[in-house]
């Protein structure tokens, strides 16, 4: 059976709400109720296939092609399956997912796997503001899972994190990390000012030496055992993470941000 | 069944359910592994007395550990699980948190999850660190000589432990010769561990005491001193008898165990003062896994 394949027939004026469009709500449906399905677009609500051609059928492989940044909310709440964005996503990707990956070839806008759960997000090009965080109001980011950009990303990634992983291939903005509750954020560019500003707990690691806040205080250098098990929790991935040679357990290792309680940590390769 | 002219008895080991679980730990070098590995399975030869019965499964390599050093397997035993969790937090915390450079990792993967670090973590005042990976959750506890790393939980499942048998032999020197090539055979198989000191026993026991606040005692028939005043097992010629006592974490496991240990004494053989071999068998009121000597050895 292949893949349910949404393709875009001409770019939107006007952002398109595509939550409805996850595998979990698609199951057991035909073609003809998919194509019934309206999503919000600007104030009008088109059927599906007023948008997309509709081709295949497994709904728990869907493919989204000619994807333009226009896209909002793909894979809102994916609770397992796999959608494959072919070009560029919009705001929210991801958002609360629980399970299952996304892969998106192209960029992707505000709020990527905003307080995900579970699952994988892999991002080839570059991931807006906020990612892994947590929506404006809410006191908790990404709760687990893995998001994987292997370009750039915005301001405030992982902003109030509570656990998982964010790999990033690229360099990160500003406030990286910021107010970070737990988790890991990996970056093997550099990073931006007000590294891990106001974070309580989790860890920032580097292959490049931040510029830090004086409210992180040198610890000193370690080899720290968890590093191994870590970077080999990358090989499945496709990713220079996965690259033996990228590898390190010894760091240079930063406490803070002093001015919250001072556990998390910004570990840095040496 | 006579074999290089050791007779084989006609008779079982009888041994009963056990919970058991698997740790791994790992060092700067394998010299600190297995002394730490030593220290969590020290006093820990019967259920009789010790809580559990514990010992080293077997030397790892880097590549079989999950975090590249060289580590060391151990296994821990006990009639409940709630002794077995008590026993194994206990040890690790007094045995391998406190061991120069050491990490301790789960060594069953699936059964009931059991605490590993998962309260050790407490010793690190508020500066313990959590990390989920792939699905595990490990803890980083400041130490002194610098972290200590351990997985939260480990997998405690269902065992069985006492398979046993006995070496009759006529001197002392060559019942503990026969068990010494048995164990070193022995220690090549998976899943098992021999908790006696050096894998062997000289203190057999049988159920029951004539003293009433014992449950165990000596058994005296197979006691070569005793030849003359009970009711013996042993002919004249045997002169002395030790066994090896099996945990294994199934019934296949502790019948191989028992086979190549068997077989690494009958090699041996009569010309070496090895006569028989014999099983702690207590007419099938001990434990309901029943291990027939003949059965195995054919």
């Amino acid at each position: 059976m292949s893949a349910l394949t949404f393709t875009l027939k001409q770019p939107t004026a006007q952002r398109v709400d595509m939550s409805p469009l996850v595998c979990q709500k698609l199951q057991g449906l035909d073609v003809d109720a998919i194509a019934a399905i309206e999503l919000q677009n600007g104030k009008s609500r088109p059927r599906v296939d007023e948008l997309f051609y509709i081709t295949g059928m497994n709904t728990q492989e869907i493919i989204i092609a000619n994807s333009t940044n226009k896209l909002d909310f793909i894979g809102k709440e994916l609770d397992g399956g796999s959608i494959s964005v072919q070009g560029d996503a919009g705001a929210y990707l991801g958002m609360q997912m629980k399970a299952g990956s996304i892969t998106v070839s192209g960029d992707a806008g505000l709020y990527a796997a905003c307080e995900m759960k579970n699952g994988l997000v892999q991002i080839d090009g570059n991931a807006g503001d906020f990612l892994g965080g947590a929506l404006p109001g809410n006191k908790q980011g990404m709760k687990g899972g893995i998001v994987l950009v292997k370009g750039n990303v915005g301001q405030r990634a992982g902003d109030h994190m509570r656990r998982g992983q964010i790999l990033i291939e690229g360099n990160a903005g500003d406030y990286c990390g910021s107010r970070m509750l737990a988790g890991t954020i990996a970056v093997m560019g550099n990073t931006g000012r007000y590294l891990g500003y106001a974070m309580r707990r989790g860890t920032l690691l580097l292959w490049n030496q931040p510029q830090l806040s004086a409210t992180f205080n040198d610890c000193g250098s370690h080899t720290l055992a968890f590093l191994p098990i870590l970077f080999a929790s990358f090989k499945s991935l496709n990713s220079r993470f996965a690259e033996s040679a990228v590898a390190f357990n010894r760091v240079q290792r930063y406490g803070g941000d002093m001015a919250e309680t001072g556990r998390g940590e910004v570990l840095v390769r040496i | 069944m006579i074999i290089n002219g050791v007779t084989i008895d006609k008779t079982f080991a009888e041994a009963f359910p056990m919970k058991a679980t698997r740790a791994i730990i790992t060092a700067q070098n394998e010299k600190w592994a297995m002394i730490s590995a030593q220290a969590m399975t020290g006093f820990a030869t019967s259920v009789i007395a010790c809580g559990c019965e514990a010992g080293i499964e077997r030397v790892l390599s880097p590549n079989e550990t999950p975090d590249g050093r060289p580590g060391v397997a151990i296994m821990i035993y006990a009639m409940g699980g709630k002794g077995l969790a008590k026993q194994l937090e206990t040890r690790a915390g007094q045995c391998v948190l406190t061991s120069p450079t050491s990490a301790l990792f789960a060594g069953i993967e699936g059964g009931k999850p059991i605490p590993l670090g998962k309260n050790l973590r407490y010793f690190g005042d508020g500066f313990q660190i959590a990390k989920k990976i792939g699905g595990k959750r490990y803890w980083r506890v400041p130490v002194m000589d610098g972290e200590f790393l351990t997985e939260a939980t480990t997998g405690m499942v269902d065992a069985v432990g006492g398979g046993n048998f006995l070496v009759l032999a006529e001197s002392q020197p060559q019942a503990l010769a026969a068990c010494e090539a048995a164990i070193e055979e022995m220690r090549k198989i998976p899943n098992v561990i021999m908790p006696f000191p050096g894998g062997v026993v000289r203190s057999g026991s049988k159920v029951g005491s004539k003293y009433k606040s014992l449950g165990a005692s000596t058994n005296d028939a197979f006691c070569p001193t005793l030849k003359g005043v009970t009711k013996t097992d042993l002919s004249p010629e045997i002169e002395s008898v030790m066994e090896i006592v099996i945990d294994g974490l199934s019934k296949e496991d502790i019948d191989r165990a028992m086979r190549v240990g068997i077989q690494a004494v009958c090699d041996l053989g009569a010309a070496n003062g090895i006569k028989r071999i014999s099983a702690g068998n207590y007419g099938g009121k001990l434990g309901p896994f029943h291990f027939h000597l003949q059965e195995i050895m054919a």
